[in-house]
């Protein structure tokens, strides 16, 4: 298959925030995730989890709650003080309500899911109720002393149980009165502590309360006598969430100690009607706090301050063997961070508040697979560029001849000019953006680096020329009638004549850039794209699902290629299928056009088209050169997928080609831990280069 | 001496013409023989006083030289290898005479046997430094080539030859220009003669003479133990006449020849005969009958009546006087033959090493030898058994009998081979070396030849800088000043001599040494060789304490800690036979008195080497930890390039 030179860097120190929230919705079967960042993220736990929307966060907003109401509709609650509702459509916020008491630390949907509750700094219970458009302002319960850190309905709607410092409320619904005060007990370990906070509550449709505390007890209460049940010390630590499932035959909830414990309701003699609450199993997939847990129907999901969102699935609820079985540790975006100046082998990396630009390193040595060669130039840090205001950066791209940086905020478009004389760089800011280019969702440059492609949030692509340091707008290409869904993904053509865009759910869109209108639209497919790219040449689509999926379509024919087809006729090795993590970049030779590269979190994987399939006997992975096969086995034991694992404990974030080499950027485990500080990651970009004939 | 007087008669030939072969008696006819000008023949008696008018041949070849020897008629052996009876040749003198010999190969030297009552000649030839033996039966008419291989000195010159009979070999001894004598055993019946057989040849007495002289060398064989040479011994003194047994390898007379020699020596009729000077020197010599106390000078010719003295020196040849002794020389007679036969044998056979089944051939000969030397007491083919060992092809468990043999007749020496080349002793074998090497007495060891690779002369090295070295060594390691046990510190120094003189003198021989050396080197498992050291009486293991003890510090005179030489023991091979004995032997050790001052010093040693290894335990660590800091190091950096294979 050939030799490639890796470029091994390590010096993108990407740090993902920390989990706040996380809210399952059954319906729907996905996950939002909220950060301490205030980004919000939400996952397709059908389509093989896969992050299929995202929204920017805020620095001054942190939130503190966060759940789906009826018809999908998502909300958060923060310190702020607003409750804030997502478009899961043009992803973008909705509106945003001040609820006008202090920063609200809890939010609780009706089950009907017509109504919020929120529990605010003063101590108020607020009950809105959820229009159409918007939510609206129904009334407050009687006003508590301290802050209400946590809220449960109980099923039936008529009462609501609010966890305070160093006591439970039951409140009817109805009334609004508090109808029962349960005082917690502050002793931890014989030990008086000054308070004792209620991180969460849950009520029980059999008027059990179930608390949790900062002293390390699961304790559960009768809410109609307001009397302690029953009391389990689990942590010497705080235990900070709970969630219990609709069955309500368990519950799980995470300590302070990075524990996950999960509760069951068995029977307290083998054949008896009589159940009692047991503690079954612990988990410890976390080294930090977790902030919060959701209890799917087959699987706990905990997430706290060392970033990792952990899936860990119910063995006995799983029937058949599929990625829902499997344990899944979700820490990077599953989106690119990473863009490249193939011409001047530069480097653009995206945080959170700030970009960086890096010149790789060179070497003129050579070596064997496995050496380390040495530099005859090292990596360059050529520039900083910290965003003014408290938004994320949404995207960014440098252009492929290094001119250009640009960038975007939920409320700003940026366009840099960059120029190069011989070590020096200056950095001009193109002014006077349209209003058009105020949020842009994706960001792309032509292979030329003459045309821009930015995809909105409202659905349009926009086309802008540029030349010297101006900039003309060509073109957008409005979403069809009825549609508002935001275009996440943007491909473009070597010869610039070909723009494909993607959504969440509907097809692909192929663009003439030339006679600038649609072209053609790929058939949709169940499962969203998560990467695609137009091959030189031939100018066929590569499309990636998150299933694992790949299609090529050919977008002169409008039609899947023979390739395609053989391959959805013969399906996937299954071992490829078993993958967990996405596809998140595709990339191609330019002087192979039978090489597909493609890459997810933990592989790289060259598909060579011209080689037979790997069938479900074949080994996928070739894990040691096969010297000690004759050419003849060789031969037939290759197959068209070439995979190399070795940087597995990594994570890959993206894989490009440069003038005859290709960049694979990678994120590291996280490590270099805080104590109780948001932890810090290394995230490592790799360029690999070809140096036999490929 | 005959220079004083009258040659009893001298004939010349013409002017112009010249002697080209040696003149000789036909003793037959009473005639004498000579040739000149390579290819004329003259026959003459003593009544002839004119050689130009006695009978004259011209023959059709040249003559190489006329051999007569009493009782058949004589031999004339041309330059090409032809040989002729003296009478068929005169009935034809123009014969046509056949090459036997290829072109340049030339006649070096040839000899004229009578062997059961039929004659043998045999003749050397050399072509570019190859020497090819040729015996010619004159019975069967059969001519025998042999290639004669020089061995390990590849390059020497052979300088002179002899040669003499003993049944059914001819044992050629060659001179060669290193200085040594070497013997080759051609057998006079040739097994395969039309294939070329090759012949090795034995080293018989190493440096008789000096290396560097190239003229005046000679030698001949005076009887089967006996060779005179001619030579200087030694590269600046004058040529000499030695007498040598080779038997026993001793010099039995010697005697100087100041006005040089021309390289020509013969024995007639117990008389040498030699050119010194201008003269020709004769000196009457009779060989005594070789027997080791002859050898060594100790025979008393009839002053000691009684034989009781005798029985010290195995007399394998003088025949005695009572019916009993003789019947013993007889049978020791006999068996030495056959030893010697063997001897013969094994070597002709080792000389053809390439055979296939040379591991099982050797094997089954060692077995033979050793069931005949267990059924018969006296048989022992020590030669043999040295030259079998050396092969590197025998262990213990092939042949067990051989050490069991060995340490029957304590020969410490071919101990000392076995424990250097089988790798499979067992442990008691191991043990009972070791006992008879502790016990065998300081004078038998003088006798034996062990090899004395693995010990260094300690008396070399100089005492002031000893003692320096061994401050610094200590002082590295850990520091004496610390020590604890203050009692052996007072107990040392109320005697410092006698400690100093410990470490520096070797507790013993340096003929003992190498053999416990080789004890040190032999493989053994802890577990079975304790229960046979506890049988070796204490004195013995306090000696070898004391000399593992004494090896000890002579290692850590050097900051290798290694003990000079070309094999010496390793120090973890001397601890550990420290260990070994005190764990076996420490409450016998520990009750007598004269072992108490090694017990202190050993304590002492070990103490120190605690010492030492856990500074060097504390440096490995720290170099762990280095390394991997390094190894850390290098990981951590920010970016690099790699080369990955795709396959």
């Amino acid at each position: 298959m050939g030799e490639f030179k890796v470029h091994r860097v390590r010096f993108f120190n990407y740090v993902p925030s920390g989990i706040r929230c996380v809210a399952y919705n059954n319906q729907s079967n996905r996950l939002a995730v909220s950060r301490t960042d205030g980004t919000v993220e939400v996952y397709n736990l059908s389509a093989n989890y896969f992050q299929e929307k995202f929204f920017p966060g805020h620095e001054s907003r942190a939130t503190e709650a966060l759940c789906w109401a009826e018809g999908q509709r998502l909300f958060s609650a923060g310190l702020n003080g607003e409750i804030m509702e997502y478009d899961l459509q043009a992803l973008n916020i909705k509106y945003a309500v001040d609820v006008f008491g202090g920063p609200i630390w809890s939010m609780a949907v009706s089950p009907s899911g017509s109504q919020l509750l929120v529990g605010c700094e003063d101590g108020s219970v607020k009950l809105f109720q959820i229009t159409p458009d918007k939510i609206q302002f129904e009334r407050n319960f009687d006003r508590q002393k301290s802050r209400i850190l946590s809220l449960s309905w109980h099923p039936s709607g008529t009462h609501i149980a609010a966890g305070s410092i160093d006591y439970i409320s039951v409140f009817d619904v109805k009334s609004g009165s508090a109808i029962h005060k349960m005082i917690v007990d502050r002793q931890h370990m014989g030990v008086s502590k000054r308070k004792c906070i209620v991180w969460g509550v849950a009520f029980l449709s059999d008027g059990t309360v179930i608390s949790v505390d900062s002293a390390g007890k699961v304790q559960f209460w009768d809410s109609a006598t307001g009397t302690l049940v029953k009391s389990h010390l689990i942590a010497n630590a705080d235990v900070q969430s709970i969630a219990v499932a609709e069955q309500e035959d368990s519950f799980v909830v995470g300590t302070a100690e990075g524990t996950v414990f999960h509760f069951q309701l068995v029977p307290v003699t083998s054949n008896s009607s009589e159940k009692q609450w047991v503690r079954t199993k612990p988990f410890q997939h976390h080294t930090h706090d977790v902030r919060t847990v959701a209890h799917s129907p087959t699987a706990l999901i905990s997430g706290g301050t060392d970033t990792h969102l952990v899936i860990r699935p119910l063995m006995e609820k799983v029937e058949v063997k599929n990625y829902d079985a499997a344990l899944r540790k979700i820490t990077f975006p599953h989106r690119r961070l990473i863009s490249c100046s193939k011409k001047r082998q530069l480097l653009l990396f995206q945080f959170a508040h700030h970009l960086e630009l890096w010149r790789l390193g060179s070497t003129v040595a050579t070596g064997k697979n496995g050496d380390t060669l040495p530099l005859s130039k090292n990596a360059d840090h050529l520039l900083h560029l910290k965003t003014k205001g408290p938004e994320n950066i949404i995207c960014s791209c440098i252009s492929p001849c290094g001119s250009w940086i640009a960038y975007s905020t939920v409320s700003r478009f940026f366009l840099y000019r960059l120029n190069y004389e011989h070590d020096n760089i200056s950095l001009k800011r193109v002014s006077k953006m349209p209003p058009f280019l105020r949020c842009a969702l994706q960001i792309l440059f032509s292979e030329d680096s003459t045309k821009l492609f930015v995809a909105s949030n409202q659905g349009a692509l926009h086309i802008v020329q540029l030349s010297g340091g101006s900039f003309k707008h060509l073109h957008a290409f409005q979403p069809q009638s009825g549609t508002v869904e935001a275009m996440c993904l943007l491909a473009v053509s070597s010869d610039g004549n070909w723009l494909a865009a993607s959504g969440t759910s509907a097809g692909v869109h192929v663009y003439n850039v030339k006679q600038l209108k649609l072209h053609c639209t790929v058939p949709a497919y169940n499962f969203p794209v998560t990467a695609m790219a137009i091959a030189p040449n031939t100018n066929n689509l590569v499309i990636a699902h998150s299933d694992q999926q790949v299609f090529e379509y050919s977008i002169p024919d409008k039609q899947y290629t023979d390739w395609s087809r053989t391959v959805q006729k013969q399906g996937f090795h299954h071992l490829w299928l078993q993958r967990d993590t996405p596809i998140t970049h595709i990339s191609f030779h330019p002087k192979r056009p039978m090489h597909i590269l493609l890459h997810d979190a933990y592989m790289f994987c060259i598909i060579d088209k011209s080689l037979p399939l790997p069938n479900d006997k074949t080994l996928l992975y070739n894990p040691f050169p096969p010297t000690n096969e004759s050419d003849v086995v060789r031969r037939r034991t290759a197959h068209a997928f070439k995979i190399s694992k070795i940087y597995k404990v990594k994570h890959l974030v993206l894989l490009f080609w440069i003038v005859g080499s290709f960049v694979i950027s990678k994120c590291n485990k996280l490590h270099n831990w805080k104590i109780r500080a948001p932890s810090v990651s290394m995230q490592r970009t790799w360029i690999v280069g070809n140096k036999s004939p490929f | 001496m005959v220079s004083d007087q009258k040659p009893l008669g001298s004939w010349s030939v013409k002017q112009g013409q010249i002697i080209t072969c040696p003149a000789v008696c036909n003793f037959q006819t009473r005639e004498y023989i000579v040739v000149h000008d390579n290819k004329v023949l003259r026959i003459w008696n003593n009544e002839d006083v004119n050689l130009d008018k006695v009978f004259k041949a011209t023959l059709s070849a040249e003559v190489y030289r006329i051999l007569s020897v009493q009782g058949t008629e004589p031999l004339v052996l041309f330059k090409e290898g032809a040989v002729r009876g003296l009478e068929a040749l005169l009935a034809d003198p123009q014969q046509k005479i056949e090459t036997v010999i290829s072109d340049e190969e030339v006649i070096k030297w040839t000899k004229f046997f009578i062997v059961f009552r039929h004659p043998v000649l045999i003749f050397i030839t050399e072509k570019h430094g190859n020497y090819f033996a040729y015996v010619q039966m004159f019975n069967s008419r059969i001519l025998t080539k042999y290639t004669l291989l020089l061995g390990q000195d590849e390059n020497s010159v052979i300088e002179s030859f002899t040669a003499s009979v003993d049944r059914k070999f001819i044992s050629l001894m060659s001179l060669s220009s290193d200085g040594c004598i070497y013997e080759t055993l051609i057998p006079i019946r040739p097994t395969d003669p039309e294939k070329n057989q090759t012949l090795v040849r034995s080293l018989l007495l190493k440096a008789v003479v000096s290396g560097n002289t190239r003229n005046g060398v000679a030698l001949t064989a005076l009887d089967q133990d006996h060779i005179a040479v001619l030579g200087s011994p030694q590269a600046a003194s004058k040529e000499c006449l030695s007498v040598w047994n080779i038997k026993f390898q001793t010099l039995q007379t010697s005697k100087e020849l100041p006005q040089g020699t021309s390289g020509q020596l013969w024995y007639y009729g117990e008389n040498l005969f030699m050119l010194h000077g201008k003269s020709l020197t004769v000196i009457p010599y009779k060989c005594e009958v070789s027997s080791l106390a002859g050898a060594l000078g100790k025979l008393k010719h009839g002053q000691d009546p009684g034989t009781h003295v005798m029985p010290r020196f195995v007399n394998w040849e003088t025949p005695q006087g009572c019916g009993l002794g003789f019947q013993n020389s007889e049978q020791s007679r006999r068996i030495e033959d056959s030893e010697k036969h063997i001897e013969v044998e094994v070597r002709k056979f080792l000389a053809l090493k390439q055979t296939p089944d040379f591991h099982t051939v050797i094997g089954d000969t060692v077995t033979g030898l050793l069931e005949r030397c267990k059924a018969e007491p006296s048989f022992y083919p020590r030669n043999c058994l040295v030259q079998l060992i050396q092969t590197h092809v025998l262990s213990y468990s092939l042949c067990p009998d051989l050490m069991e043999i060995a340490l029957i007749k304590k020969d410490v020496q071919l101990l000392q081979l076995c424990l250097q080349q089988f790798p499979d002793i067992p442990e008691s074998v191991t043990c009972a070396c070791l006992k008879i090497f502790l016990s065998i007495g300081d004078d038998s060891l003088q006798e034996t030849d062990v090899s004395m690779e693995s010990v260094f002369d300690y008396s070399n090295s100089v005492h002031d800088e000893k003692m320096e070295e061994q401050t610094e060594i200590l002082q590295n390691g850990f520091s004496p000043e610390e020590d604890k046990c203050s009692n052996c510190d007072q107990e040392l120094n109320k005697k410092p001599q006698d400690e100093t003189k410990e470490s520096t003198s070797c507790p013993v021989v340096p003929k003992r040494a190498a053999l416990l050396n080789a004890i040190l080197h032999s493989a053994y498992s802890e577990t079975f060789l304790l229960p046979h050291l506890k049988d070796i009486p204490a004195q013995h293991i306090t000696l070898f304490l004391k000399y593992l003890y004494f090896l000890y510090l002579k290692c850590s005179e050097n900051a290798t800690m290694t003990l000079p030489g070309i094999n010496p023991p390793t120090l973890n091979q001397i601890m550990d036979w420290i260990c070994l004995l005190l764990d076996a032997n420490f409450t016998v050790v520990v009750m007598m008195p004269e072992a108490k001052r090694l017990l202190i010093n050993l304590y002492k040693l070990v103490k120190s080497q605690i010492s030492v290894y856990s500074e060097l335990n504390k440096i490995e660590v720290s170099f762990r930890e280095l390394q991997k800091l390094n190894q850390e190091k290098n990981n951590r950096g920010l970016y690099s390039i790699e080369v990955l294979e795709l396959f």
